[in-house]
């Protein structure tokens, strides 16, 4: 068939089943634009190119499916960089088309030109700059498959104008279907070895203070229930990084929530005193292991990842298991048969001590006094469906989120983890509840987030995508004030943002959203079951919070998770 | 003279497919995960595919990080490493030397014979000389050639092949 390449590149998402894409034109895209309109996906308009790629994201994390961000060439690309970036180190599969100027003009500093190749290069799992519009098929189709398979991640397709632009004859091509991928270099491992898997159960069955450290990699392989039937077949309490929150239902009897940073004492505590880290689909990273010498100290480690670089980069393995964590988990319960593991009753009745001793708390607020927000987001949560997805900023409303929300499903955490990206939660949310229209989505947000991409909102007004944002508003960039606060006397720079402007709500109306106000904990209530009632519009809920409140524990960064920092008004009970 | 291989080094032995950019991936994913290169040398084998020895300062990054970094690069087909000692190794260099003296030409002239390097050109005081040997050969080489004035030189970083069992 003869077709342009516009006509082409849309022909070939429709190949690879994309629905959605979000998206911004400009100049060196406008002949792929033209062809949109004849297409038969969605296109998303967005206010600024970072939320079209941020939104991606959120629908690549909440469905699985490959989110599909496009924009023109130069400050457009330029624009995206950051949603790549994030997307990149949390490994979320997404494809991004890029405009780029005629080929013939590369290298000249040409308008709008930037080598979007070469910029992004480091922060995609792969980039194309396709010269020949014959060639666009089979690149979406390598682009889709190198997105979703193996470790998943971003790739990029740059297309310069002359081979999209009908108007041009370098864009005449023949369309023909793509043939199936032919990688010589990528070719990733899904199954473990029987011996790999031998030597783990050998490790596994004899451990008495073993502990499961569950990554964001169960989430992207699907094997959240594997990681549930592995868990209660071993009878092994099990973590959930930041990236795997709902990973097992936080009600789960063996769930000991959030490790790292910011997460609970026995979370924490727990795989500093393990004899065994069962590392699935998790990376060690530094915000979990705290000072790498002295992180578990006493553990032996089961390393399994998809990704062979990340097995011995941080932490060597004693079993190192290269493969997909659904099937590597499948074959561990297979070859564990009807075999007794140690008894782990000791060691669980040491975690339930410490639970009891080192709940995650807060102090409520004194009569009269602000509004706590660990306090909002447990009414948020009680007062929202069960499988509302949750989408937060990054800084202390992000990690009170993590902490108080109780995840009972897995997919309903956006974050970002890897980069912390401010101002993602508002185009993420959009992004999941495009691809979720049925489910309840919540952005949980911050004032200095929030002044980032709000306006978003917009294309959530316009575009009928009826989010709710919770923004937290303390007046202050929390997380940055918190660190003034413990690390540098309280000195507090250029972290003030009460303003007096901007005026929220009015802010809110404008973009065309419901907007409620809350100061008073008596409304709190009130103000979640309104919103959880408009489904006609995005709606934002201010809560106005207490400006000077902290987030707890915390690991100092640098120190060793044994120098872990419980609230003040658990610090004076002795340590068990 | 610096010792080229005085440092402990890897050897690694890179198929790439010939697209676009390639080099540029391998060479940035160097620099960005902090190892450093002590050489690299490339071209193609044949028409899909090229091959790069790469020389890589082994006190910056571990063997097994490189490799498995490297090999997440989508054009990236196979990677080998090449211990020296059983490997076939070679590098060449050409130098340029001005004499003080054409007294001294047949000096330059038996020390070179004395390598097995060739003599490209010769006018006056002037010589380009080369040789192609193993590294710390160059290396001597070229200690030795030192006071007789060497104007200018260029090796090509190592290339290797494994060696026959």
């Amino acid at each position: 068939m003869e077709m342009d390449g516009g006509q082409a590149l849309l022909k070939a998402l429709e190949h690879e089943g994309v629905e959605i894409v979000f998206g911004y034109p400009g100049g060196a895209i406008l002949p792929v634009y033209d062809s949109v309109l004849d297409a038969g996906l969605r296109h998303v308009l967005v206010r600024h190119e970072q939320g079209a790629g941020h939104m991606a994201s959120g629908y690549a994390h909440a469905t699985g499916k490959p989110g599909v961000v496009m924009v023109t060439s130069g400050p457009a690309a330029t624009n995206i960089v950051t949603p790549l970036a994030d997307a990149y180190l949390d490994s979320v599969p997404m494809v991004a088309i890029t405009g780029q100027v005629p080929y013939g003009l590369i290298g000249t500093d040409a308008f709008q030109e930037t080598d979007t190749t070469g910029i992004t290069m480091s922060i995609t799992k792969h980039n194309y700059l396709v010269s020949d519009p014959n060639d666009i098929p089979q690149v979406v189709h390598e682009a889709f498959h190198i997105a979703t398979h193996g470790r998943p991640g971003p790739v990029l397709i740059d297309l310069p104008k002359n081979i999209t632009d009908a108007m041009n004859p370098d864009s005449a091509m023949t369309w023909r279907d793509p043939v199936p991928v032919d990688l010589p270099g990528f070719r990733p491992v899904l199954d473990a070895e029987p011996t790999d898997v031998a030597a783990a159960l050998e490790l596994l069955r004899s451990a008495t203070k073993p502990v499961i450290y569950a990554g964001g990699g169960i989430l992207k392989a699907r094997a959240a229930a594997e990681l549930q039937a592995l868990a209660e077949r071993t009878d092994t309490p099990v973590v959930t990084t930041l990236m795997a929150r709902g990973a097992l239902p936080d009600s789960h009897p063996l769930n000991l929530g959030m490790p790292g940073m910011h997460g609970n004492y026995t979370a924490v505590m727990a795989m500093q005193e393990a004899d065994l880290l069962i590392a699935l689909g998790s990376r060690f990273d530094d915000r979990v292991t705290g000072r790498l010498d002295s992180f578990a100290p006493d553990a032996k480690v089961i390393h399994v990842d998809i990704d062979p670089a990340e097995l011995g980069k941080i932490r060597q393995p004693d079993v190192a298991i290269r493969g997909d964590a659904k099937r590597v988990i499948a074959s561990l319960l297979d070859a564990l048969g009807d075999a007794k593991v140690a008894d782990h009753g000791p060691w669980r009745s040491k975690l339930s001590g410490w639970q009891e001793n080192y709940p995650l708390a807060y102090e409520p607020a004194e009569a009269g006094g602000k509004l706590k927000p660990q306090m909002v987001i447990e009414k948020l949560r009680d007062g929202s469906p069960g499988d509302t997805i949750v989408a937060s900023g990054v800084g202390q409303h992000q990690m009170w989120a993590s902490q108080y929300w109780a995840f009972d499903h897995p997919y309903t955490w956006l974050n970002s983890g890897g980069l912390g990206t401010m101002g993602y939660s508002i185009p993420a949310a959009i992004g999941a509840k495009a691809g979720m229209p049925d489910k309840t989505v919540w952005a949980i947000d911050g004032d200095g987030c929030f002044q980032m991409t709000c306006q978003e909102l917009i294309t959530a007004a316009v575009e009928n995508i009826p989010i709710k944002v919770a923004l937290l508003n303390n007046t202050y960039l929390g997380m940055v004030r918190q660190w003034q606060e413990m690390f540098y006397s309280n000195r507090l720079s250029e972290v003030d943002l009460s303003g007096p402007v901007p005026d929220y709500i009015k802010l809110s109306e404008a973009m065309g959203c419901v907007a409620i106000r809350v100061e008073d904990p008596d409304e709190v209530e009130d103000a979640i079951e309104r919103a959880n009632a408009i489904n006609d519009r995005p709606v934002v809920v201010e809560f106005v919070t207490e400006p000077d409140e902290n987030v707890y524990p915390m690991v100092p960064g640098g120190k060793s998770n044994s120098d872990i920092v419980v609230p003040p008004f658990q610090q004076k009970e002795t340590r068990a | 003279m610096r010792p080229v291989l005085a440092k402990e080094t890897h050897t690694l032995a890179v198929l790439v497919e010939n697209k676009a950019g390639v080099l540029a991936r391998v060479a940035g994913l160097f620099a960005r995960r902090g190892f450093n290169i002590e050489s690299l040398a490339v071209a193609p084998t044949d028409e899909r595919f090229s091959r790069i020895t790469i020389v890589v300062d082994a006190e910056s990054a571990s063997l097994d990080q490189v490799k498995k970094q490297l090999d997440k690069l989508i054009n990236v087909v196979d990677i080998r490493d090449l211990p020296p000692e059983s490997s076939a190794l070679r590098e060449m260099v050409l130098v340029r030397l001005s004499l003080s003296d054409d007294a001294l030409v047949d000096d330059v002239l038996q020390l070179v014979s004395g390598f097995s390097g060739a003599v490209l050109r010769v006018r006056g005081t002037d010589m380009i000389l080369s040789l192609s040997s193993r590294p710390e050969e160059l290396d001597s080489f070229l200690d030795k050639l030192q006071p007789y004035g060497i104007v200018e030189l260029q090796r090509t970083g190592a290339i290797a092949i494994p060696g026959i069992e």
